[in-house]
């Protein structure tokens, strides 16, 4: 993002109809956690456009590479994998110096956290986190191993098909998005009700890396593409008093 | 036919699930990777303004506390100045100041709490002053798309707010107020988030 000084345009509306609605009835956890009441829409201001930032400073090189980042006395099992791709805007601009989360169970498809119970081992190697900023083009890429699927409950027998799970910031409050992706190919989509809560198949079909076999290394890892969109921006052609009088 | 428009869409909103922790905040899964934790300091060691702590909890629509939930917070500084280099006075925040927190609740209780200090008021539209206020957003297992909301305070004269000012049922105005406390010397805010039902927190799409 360049150092402009003073306010800019608003982002562009959210459209709503592109992501799960609030209350998902299949995905049962969401019928007590969903507002009844509509969100109230609001005329962004300098608390909106405006949002965290952060630097180089704050992460360490390695935190990308989930192959070496919780390594204890060897690599972690599983299918070896880069994922990569760019964060653009809605404009198709790339969204430069932007912080991108990712977690991830391991290859058996388990996760190591203290509330996952998943009869699969902890591989004790793989952590299954790891962060990087995007660089001057929008460009971001981890090294990982494929998640395996898991079983939750839901209905009894639900699946989870493999996925990571991502957390993007750009650079408002306004863009601030987590999501999941999945893996092309991957049978378990269609039949998932957290998938099943999106509103149609092309919002399914944006949330699916795809195999990209020419930034695959060969006879080391395969490779999956995932761009993320954030929200786009309004240029401001005429005085929008966004914040002035 | 006419021309298509190029613009891209949005990626789509998952669940943040029950591991975002891992992600996010990974100590609290339970193991140490990083070398530091993001959104652990709000305002830095110089910020001038008032210290004060915040807490409360999440709540589902049968009133039991979101035990798994993430919560962030952006905010000003004490005069009103974003950590960011849009706000016209960015120059003017302290060393250190950041305005962004990543708050998780205790996996027994729910409850969660943070230290920061007290945002001064800030810009609105069209010259309009906004009373002090946090930016919430919170995330959840069963929570689709991220929610946000404001937090504003119990001690401040929040009458002429243009955001509070919009919400059409007076009844609801208050979810968005914390209400001020001191316990054993420290000035305490309680903000609790009802996700459903009675008292339900006024949600903004922003």
């Amino acid at each position: 993002m360049a150092h402009h000084k003073g306010p800019l345009g608003e982002f562009y509306m959210r459209d709503r109809q592109r992501h799960p609605p609030a209350l998902a009835q299949d995905y049962k956890t969401s019928v007590s956690r969903s507002p009844r009441f509509a969100a109230l829409s609001l005329d962004q201001t300098v608390s909106e456009i405006t949002g965290p930032t952060f630097g180089h400073g704050d992460i360490a090189a390695i935190d990308n590479d989930l192959i070496k980042n919780f390594a204890q006395d060897g690599d972690p099992i599983g299918e070896r994998i880069v994922l990569h791709g760019r964060v653009l805007d809605e404009n198709a601009r790339p969204v430069p110096n932007t912080l991108v989360e990712i977690w991830q169970a391991n290859a058996g498809g388990r996760y190591r956290h203290k509330k996952d119970m998943y009869l699969a081992p902890i591989d004790p190697n793989f952590g299954g986190c790891g962060r990087t900023m995007t660089d001057e083009n929008g460009y971001y890429f981890f090294r990982t191993i494929k998640p395996g699927a898991y079983p939750w409950r839901n209905w009894v027998n639900n699946w989870r098909p493999a996925h990571i799970h991502m957390s993007v910031f750009g650079t408002s409050f306004t863009q601030r998005l987590i999501t999941q992706l999945y893996f092309e190919g991957d049978p378990l989509i269609p039949k998932c009700p957290i998938v099943q809560s999106l509103p149609d198949q092309d919002a399914v079909d944006q949330l699916i890396a795809a195999l990209d076999l020419n930034a695959s290394l060969p006879l080391d890892s395969l490779a999956y593409k995932f761009d993320v969109v954030l929200r786009g921006r309004r240029s401001t052609l005429f005085e929008n008093r966004l914040e002035g009088n | 036919m006419t021309q298509s428009l190029s613009y891209l869409r949005e990626t789509p909103s998952q669940t943040a699930g029950p591991y975002v922790h891992i992600g996010l905040a990974p100590g609290a899964a339970g193991f140490q990777i990083y070398d530091q934790e993001l959104g652990t300091d709000i305002a830095g060691p110089t910020a001038k303004g008032e210290r004060i702590r915040v807490t409360g909890r999440v709540l589902d629509g049968t009133g039991t506390p979101v035990r798994d939930v993430l919560l962030e917070t952006w905010q000003a500084n004490a005069d009103g100045i974003y950590a960011h280099p849009e706000d016209p006075r960015f120059d003017a925040v302290e060393d250190g100041f950041r305005g962004w927190g990543r708050i998780i609740s205790d996996f027994d209780t729910g409850e969660w709490a943070f230290e920061t200090i007290k945002p001064g008021a800030c810009a609105g539209r069209n010259g309009a002053m906004q009373a002090p206020h946090i930016s919430f957003w919170i995330v959840a297992r069963g929570i689709n798309l991220g929610l946000t909301t404001r937090m504003y305070f119990s001690d401040v004269d929040n009458s002429k707010d243009p955001v509070i000012n919009m919400v059409e049922h007076d009844v609801r105005r208050d979810t968005l107020i914390a209400k001020r406390s001191i316990e054993n010397g420290t000035v305490v805010y309680h903000f609790d988030i009802v996700l459903q039902g009675e008292n339900e927190t006024v949600f903004f799409d922003i």
